[in-house]
């Protein structure tokens, strides 16, 4: 294997575009390491992106929006107050996964590129409308943070395209963001089932909102019906029983080591309505 | 001795000092398993059948040998052929033969020069299989038509007509037991699973071997048995014993898991092939899950006849366990242990040991008794619901005593079971008000404890200290108490004793530490050595009086005569005789080796108060306490450590820790991400009650106390689960998709 | 497989090893540099026996490369006495009795002591939380909270 620590993400997308082999690209490498040790992958070569200059910065936007680099760990994004003001529902996502070690390393870019559909930090970000900023061989693009992974695994990005930055949106006026998972233990599990929500208000009516559920489906699922149950509605019990059977419809689940398809089904319904209420609180008490 | 003449005042014993390891422990200097390196040293790796039974059609290794740096490739070729009983079911465990009996059973090993590399190498060994059928459950594995696992396996217990995969049979009771069911008011039989869970110490197998064409070898192994190593890697390997010299590292964790062989005779034959190089072998965690002792699954099926007043009048068990692809699950000790704690004129226990394509079981803290306590407590606790017992009294009025006949046909003698469920009765504990979908459980548990061989010495050093050589290996600060014990007869400070555990060429054979009994037996080893070298100093000083030795005595630490009669001399201190040793006889020292007699039984009691989401199933423990008869608490804080411990391993069994099986056969949690054991945040503080009712086979009292606080935290919990939500959850883990799909059903 | 030379700075030391790009810090810390306090117990992240800080921040060691720690600042367990003296999360945890086998202890006292920089007067869920990737299968944790708790008042007692 090959290590490769690049200075710019044009040279990392041509190491990539050229590399004959199997390619990865490290960030905070609790995935890729993990794979490595276990032999699930064996690279030929291996691109450090994290000692790209401005790979470790979150900065504002012009439109007052975010911009968070590659190797932004996790704890660093629980760490910044303008942020976690905005998206809060988008740091706890990444603050959930693994440990507090793992949070020193892991990224939101590596949690989305690991092509999991129970990553805790992608619901989140599906829910803010995050875009990715993707550099290629060719030059860069810009992809809906939704649109890159297509299965378990897999993602969207051709050879030699490497994520170059996340960008959030401005948060605006009176919104609010959540996101809860569902998992056995108190800490260290991966998702059985996760829900983000994120919504605006207008007094007490939600103006717009998107539900997004995590390890329900092969990947993680953007669920419109889910929005429109609660889109000009205060969250009353009404609301709460449609968002709940909205949430319900969108699980297409499997039976697996961590939960079963009735289990996650009903539990996707059940962390709709908690993340819903923490979301509307947040929009309507103000940023927290 | 009469339990009255048991002392009760000491000078140490009952004190908390700083552990003697603690220093290296806290600094990283403390030597494991993975942390020897040796000049010329190679490093091994393990291949492991991917399927859950295969016949090995051809092991090719010629890939493998040509990388650059591979020294020695392994196969059950390179084995001794011949051997039986429990020898073969170790060599067939440590290089698997005609069939892989199990996802992860070793097929080969390859030594190479570096750890990289001998990976690679043995992903490059090429092993064509023909896969066939497999069964997993004990269930299954029972059922007549099950895929038989070996032919001839089962012992001469074994009643003609029995399934293929039952290799042992155990059938035993006393009273009548259709009697005593029909003297009952109410009879009760339910089922009762179990699943597999392993010990889960952080520490993976780790040992470096090394063994030479003349038949000598050497090795340095975490174990909690270095004797155990020696034997079996000799008889797997054709060795003679004596030419092995087993040393322990310090060691992470066993729990009962480290009391076998896996991949030690490995490293030894790997080492013999590459010109006696030591090989180092390190287990991933994968590879401790796939392929090192699990306990066993346990399919269990119990009757209870109780009065209207909660006496209960017979109990009926029988067990069927598998405890994979080799005999030796726990089913006779987990029926042994089912009603122990109980008084019950009619009995009767049947149980299977079953064949299934799993890992060899190994031995898990108190093994076999959790399970059988996961039966029995919860339909007691069950039918006291019922009845409208007090599910604390019921056990009470049943409670077995000094002088009564156990379940498994032991006289019990100076016992603390209702000294324990007195205390824990009495604890504030039971008096917190609990709230909405919470609920509170109680249960008890038992176990034996051991004896075993046992060899100590103790040798007095120049300047009057002490050094004492144990066999069995320190888990739970076991130096500590032998220490304090040490110190206290000898009448010298705790800091002036130095215990080492040891390795195999030093003493004579001792058992691993397990059975709890590393206190107890090499205590008391101990402690009779240390009372032999008192009487060699008492003879040295009166010697130097000249005065008869049974005319001293030994007070605090110095020899006097014994009386005004004896003479007037001052008293000479151990100090001072030892300072002269070298001219009054030369060294001295004590040992003792036996079987020490005398151990005694420990019943605990635990009560623990939960909280479930009536939303998603899941479970909060808020509260949580053990109380257990500890004979006599050496060292209280390393006695609560035990008493913690074990209730944090049940907690993990009852909640969310299990071996999950695909349809192919193969291990799908092979990792801590999966194999859930409890971490920090999913415990409240774990409160403990030393009970002390002094063990008299004991010079101090000790009963043992490292097992029993595993036993009653699954029926506890599952109770708990009953009171808070009003569901029964018979099969382990009470997982949150299991226990909202009960409640669902309940409606 | 070419090996890359590293020049790091360990405990204090600065200190050069050859890694294979594939190996980890926690591989190179145990078999090139001779620190063998860190511990392997999962590989994967999930029991925290490698914890080491790496530029301050508390890491997995296993989940890092070797070739990584070039030009960093890597902390052991080795490095937490100063001198002859223990650190009082050191002292404590013998004193209250917090460890038993003592595999997992190193990783936790380094999460220990990570966590107490930045919060001196934890609650016992704080505590709990942040030692949840760190696995101890012992103790049932109940006496390293109490130990890190008396380390925590004694700190903030001394500072």
């Amino acid at each position: 294997m090959r290590y490769h620590a690049p200075q710019t993400f044009e040279e990392a997308a041509q190491l990539a575009a050229q590399a004959p082999g199997v390619t990865r690209f490290l960030a905070g490498g609790t995935d890729v390491l993990v794979q490595l040790r276990a032999a699930m992958v064996r690279p030929d070569d291996l691109i450090d992106i994290k000692k790209i200059p401005g790979t470790a910065e979150i900065s504002r936007t012009a439109d007052e929006g975010w911009r968070i680099g590659v190797a932004v760990a996790g704890a660093q994004l629980g760490a910044h107050a303008g942020l976690k003001a905005d998206w809060p529902g988008v740091v706890e996502g990444m603050e959930l996964v693994g440990s507090t070690q793992v949070q020193g390393r892991a990224t939101l870019t590596g949690n989305l590129c690991n092509g999991s559909p129970a990553a805790d930090s992608v619901p989140g970000l599906v829910a803010a409308g995050a875009v990715a900023e993707i550099t290629g061989p060719t030059g860069k693009r810009t992809v809906a943070v939704e649109d890159i992974p297509t299965g378990p695994g897999r993602t969207s990005l051709t050879k030699g395209e490497v994520i170059s930055a996340l960008l959030l949106p401005p948060r605006g006026a009176h919104g609010g963001d959540a996101y809860l998972r569902f998992i056995p233990r108190t800490e260290m599990d991966i998702a059985v089932v996760g829900c983000a929500v994120s919504l605006t208000v207008e007094g007490a009516t939600i103006t717009a909102a998107r539900v997004v559920l995590g390890a329900v489906a092969p990947t993680v699922r953007l669920v419109p019906d889910a929005a429109k149950a609660i889109i000009g509605t205060a969250l009353d019990d009404a609301a709460l029983a449609a968002l709940t059977k909205a949430a319900e419809a969108a699980c297409s689940p499997i039976d697996d080591k961590r939960g079963t398809i009735a289990f996650r089904t009903e539990v996707a319904g059940v962390l709709a309505r908690r993340a819903a209420r923490i979301a509307y609180d947040r929009a309507r008490g103000g940023k927290q | 001795m009469p339990k009255d003449e048991l002392k009760a005042e000491f000078r140490l014993v009952g004190t908390r000092p700083n552990r003697p390891d603690g220093l290296d422990k806290v600094t990283g200097r403390a030597r494991y398993g993975a942390d020897a390196t040796l000049p010329g040293m190679l490093w091994g790796a393990v291949v492991r059948s991917p399927h859950a039974h295969a016949k090995i059609v051809k092991i090719d290794a010629s890939k493998a040998l040509a990388l650059d740096g591979v020294k020695a490739v392994v196969t059950r070729a390179d084995l001794p052929t011949g051997l039986t009983g429990e020898d073969w079911n170790l060599q067939e465990n440590t290089l698997a033969g005609e069939k892989a009996l199990y996802d992860g059973h070793a097929v080969a090993a390859v030594a190479a020069t570096s750890r990289l590399l001998a990976e690679e190498a043995a992903r490059l060994v090429e092993v064509t299989y023909e896969v066939l059928p497999h069964v997993i459950d004990v269930d299954d594995a029972i059922r007549p038509d099950a895929p038989v696992i070996r032919e001839g396996a089962a012992d001469a217990s074994v009643p003609p007509g029995m399934p293929p995969n039952v290799v042992r049979y155990l059938d035993f009771g006393r009273g009548d037991i259709d009697a005593g069911f029909a003297a009952a008011d109410l009879v009760r039989e339910q089922t009762y699973k179990t699943e597999a869970t392993h010990q889960g110490y952080i520490e993976p197998h780790a040992c470096v071997g090394q063994l030479g064409a003349d038949g000598k070898g050497e090795m340095w192994v975490c174990t909690q048995g270095q004797w155990y190593i020696r034997k079996m890697c000799s008889a797997v390997l054709g060795l003679e014993a004596a030419q092995l010299r087993v040393t322990p590292s310090e060691i992470g964790g066993g729990f009962g898991g480290k009391t076998t062989i896996f991949m030690e005779p490995l490293s030894l034959a790997l080492s013999r092939k590459a010109g006696g190089r030591p090989v180092k072998i390190v287990m991933s965690r994968s590879e401790v899950l796939r392929a090192t002792g699990p306990t066993a699954s346990a399919s269990m099926d119990v009757k209870i006849g109780m009065k209207k007043d909660g006496t209960i009048t017979a109990g009926r068990a029988e067990f069927r366990m598998q405890g994979g692809a080799f005999p030796g699950s726990p089913v006779a000790e987990g029926l042994y242990c089912a009603f122990a704690p109980y008084a019950i004129p009619a009995l009767q226990h049947i149980g299977y040991d079953v064949l299934a394509n799993r890992p060899k079981c190994a031995a898990y803290r108190a093994p076999g008794s959790p399970m059988g306590a996961f039966a029995v407590e919860s339909l007691i606790d069950e039918m006291c619901r019922e009845l409208g017992l007090d599910p604390m009294a019921v056990r009470l009025k049943n409670a077995v005593r000094e002088g009564d006949t156990a379940s498994y046909g032991a006289t019990f003698g100076s016992i603390g079971l209702i000294e324990t469920l007195e205390a824990t009765a009495a604890h504030p504990n039971l008096a917190v008000p609990l709230g909405p979908n919470q609920g509170r459980g109680i249960a008890s548990g038992f176990w034996f404890n051991h004896a075993g061989e046992t060899s100590v010495t103790l040798a007095i050093g120049e300047d009057g200290t002490a050094t004492v050589s144990v066999g069995t290996p320190d888990i739970g600060g076991s130096r500590a108490s032998i220490a304090l014990m040490t110190a206290e007869t000898l009448g010298i400070r705790y800091e002036d004793v130095r215990v080492n555990i040891v390795e195999t060429g030093a003493l004579g054979v001792n058992e691993p530490t397990h059975g709890s009994r590393a206190t107890f037996a090499s205590g008391k080893a101990a402690v009779i050595a240390a009372e032999a070298a008192i009487r060699e100093m008492c003879n040295r000083a009166a010697a130097e009086w000249g005065i008869e030795p049974e005319a001293v005595e030994w007070v605090q630490g110095a020899a006097q005569p014994a009386g005004p009669n004896a003479g007037k001399f001052p008293p000479m201190s151990i100090a001072e005789i030892a300072s002269k040793m070298g001219g009054t006889g030369g060294p001295i020292s004590g040992h003792h080796e036996s079987v020490p007699d005398g151990f005694g039984a420990s019943f605990g009691a635990h009560v623990v108060d939960v909280e479930v989401d009536p939303e998603t199933g899941r479970t909060t423990v808020l509260r949580y306490l053990v109380v257990q008869d500890a004979g006599r608490a050496i060292h209280p804080a390393y006695v609560e450590g035990q008493y913690q411990g074990g209730a944090a391993q049940g907690i993990g069994w009852a909640l969310n820790e299990e071996y999950i099986y695909g349809k192919d056969g193969r291990l799908q949690n092979t990792v801590f991400l999966d194999y859930r054991i409890p971490v920090a945040s999913d415990l409240p503080p774990i409160d403990t009650v030393i009970v002390e009712v002094p063990n008299p086979g004991h010079p101090y009292g000790v009963r043992g106390v490292g097992e029993t606080g595993i036993t009653p935290p699954l029926p506890a919990i599952a109770n708990a689960i009953h009171a808070a939500t009003g569901v029964r959850l018979r099969h382990l883990p009470m997982t949150p998709p299991k226990i909202l799909a009960a409640m669902k059903t309940k409606g | 497989m070419s090996r890359i030379h590293v020049t790091t700075t360990v405990n204090g030391d600065t200190v050069e090893f050859l890694a294979d790009p594939r190996e980890t810090l926690l591989d190179c810390l145990r078999d090139h540099v001779g620190l063998t306090g860190s511990k392997e117990g999962c590989g994967t992240g999930d029991c925290g026996a490698c914890s080491v800080r790496l530029d301050g921040t508390l890491v997995c060691s296993c989940l890092v490369l070797g070739v990584e720690a070039q030009g960093r600042t890597v902390e052991t367990i080795e490095g937490m006495a100063t001198g002859g003296e223990l650190h009082p999360l050191q002292r404590k945890f013998i004193e209250h009795a917090a460890l038993q086998c003592g595999f997992c202890t190193p990783g936790i006292l380094v999460a220990a002591k990570a966590l107490l920089e930045k919060n001196a007067n934890p609650t016992d869920t704080e505590i709990r939380y942040w030692l949840a990737g760190n696995l101890c299968r012992c103790t049932g944790y109940d006496k390293i909270i109490r130990a890190v708790q008396d380390a925590a008042a004694e700190m903030r007692g001394a500072a």
